[in-house]
């Protein structure tokens, strides 16, 4: 069947099997391999994207269901060579070691910030509880998410105080 | 790598169109909507569906929250993460936001849906524990018409259900009554798992005194059917203690727990038991303060 997705803004069509799953479309079909395929159970979340702004595990979505949405992957995070400030809180925080779950951590913890720009640690936690991470025990990862709240209120403050702040 | 059987995909544009693909295609069909239980079925081979019917075009019709004068209603689409933010439904029943909280991960409430939570029929399934106890019906649209359904008569045994080839469950309801309370105790091996057991209690009170009460266990039997005794024993009592204690033990003698790998009938009929009490306890706190 023919599927027309639009991920990370173009307008992708191929003709794809219906049981397609949507993280072997867009690892094989478009190959947009920044999204990982791990436990294929739906628990691990390394291969979380955004179907329509919201995180969804794309182990368990058909990419036939996408057909006619939007799908967000990890690697439009980055804007003209910008990383976005929850790729730049890994960095500074340490929120990576093997670095196999972070696609799915950086959606998620993107999506949280977006609706949440000062989460507690306990909100930070739930958020990522469908993430497994067997590296960093979580405390790094929750700082580095920590890290990127602090800086949407350093560029919120700036945008506030023309770039005085 | 696990990837379902081939099947042929359908996408319905409206509750009618879904229900007309429904009767076309026959008992090979499913309904495909948030699809976080089919889905890892059909990966494992476990289900082999030949058709999907996709239902997920028809938010418009089939996602609500709503309080009529004397029930809710809600549209069987309507999604967990909606069920957990609505406040009005957490006022009413505290303890569809008790279990939306530790059922799956917050991703997966992102799609996960009330009537494919239903549907699934799964024993250890948390929101049909919680219809069951709050003594909701659903309502099953088909080529004939509505009918209406209790609970009771909805789940026929695991996996298994009263809607028919060719129908759709489109809501649920649930009553509303004066003096109501209601609280989910869940206990897990980990966050977001299955329950090893869970205990939903709602009671009604006048007073001291709990004019109705029901008790609903999950994955400790064949469905998650309300306990019969436990209403019996709660009707015209005054809420203590010894009370709970004794519902409780009504609660674990009517179970059937399987010795798995989640623990043994003994532990889970202890946990019945247990959680039972906590429900109870919290439901009245709940009935008499008005805390949410």
């Amino acid at each position: 069947m023919q599927v027309t997705v639009t991920v990370n803004g173009t307008e992708q069509v191929r003709d794809v099997e219906p049981r397609m799953l949507l993280v072997h479309f867009l690892r094989d079909e478009l190959g947009l391999t920044g999204t990982h395929w791990g436990c294929d159970t739906t628990n691990c979340g390394t291969c979380v994207v955004w179907v329509d702004d919201e995180p969804v595990k794309s182990c368990t979505t058909l990419a036939a269901m996408c057909s006619g949405h939007t799908v967000r992957t990890v690697e439009d995070l980055e804007q003209d060579g910008e990383l976005d400030p929850v790729q730049q809180g890994f960095i500074e925080c340490h929120g990576l070691q093997c670095g196999f779950c972070t696609p799915g951590m950086l959606m998620t913890a993107r999506a949280l910030l977006d609706r949440n720009t000062d989460p507690t640690e306990a909100e930070i936690r739930e958020a990522i509880s469908g993430q497994i991470c067997r590296c960093t025990g979580y405390a790094t990862i929750v700082r580095s998410i920590q890290w990127a709240a602090g800086q949407s209120a350093v560029s919120a403050m700036a945008t506030t105080n023309g770039g005085q702040a | 790598m696990q990837v379902p059987a081939p099947f042929e995909y359908e996408r319905a544009t409206s509750v009618e169109h879904a229900i007309g693909l429904l009767e076309r295609l026959g008992s090979e069909a499913r309904v495909i909507a948030g699809g976080h239980s089919l889905l890892p079925m059909m990966k494992l081979r476990l289900a082999v569906p030949e058709y999907l019917v996709d239902i997920n075009d028809l938010e418009g019709e089939l996602s609500y929250v709503r309080q009529a004068d004397d029930e809710f209603r809600i549209g069987a689409l309507t999604r967990h993460r909606h069920l957990l933010e609505s406040d009005e439904l957490a006022a009413a029943f505290p303890m569809f936001r008790d279990a939306e909280k530790v059922i799956a991960d917050p991703v997966v409430r992102n799609r996960g849906t009330l009537g494919g939570s239903l549907c699934q029929a799964d024993p250890s399934e948390d929101l049909s524990a919680v219809c069951s106890t709050l003594d909701a019906s659903c309502v099953i649209r088909g080529p004939g018409g509505e009918r209406v359904v209790s609970m009771h008569d909805f789940h026929r045994g695991p996996w298994e259900t009263a809607v028919d080839d060719g129908e759709l469950l489109i809501e649920v309801r649930i009553p509303v009554r004066p003096g109501g309370g209601s609280a989910y105790e869940k206990v897990e091996r980990r966050a977001g798992d299955w329950a090893v057991v869970s205990a939903g209690a709602a009671v009604w009170m006048d007073g001291d005194t709990i004019t109705e009460g029901r008790v609903g266990l999950a994955a400790v039997g064949p469905n998650t059917a309300s306990v019969a005794g436990a209403a019996d024993a709660l009707r015209g009592q005054e809420a203590s203690e010894d009370l709970y204690v004794e519902v409780g033990r009504i609660a674990a003698e009517s179970c059937d727990p399987r010795t798995d790998q989640r623990g043994s009938a003994e532990y889970k009929r202890h946990l019945a038991a247990e959680l039972t009490v906590r429900a109870l306890r919290r439901s009245v706190q709940r009935a008499t303060t008005r805390e949410a």
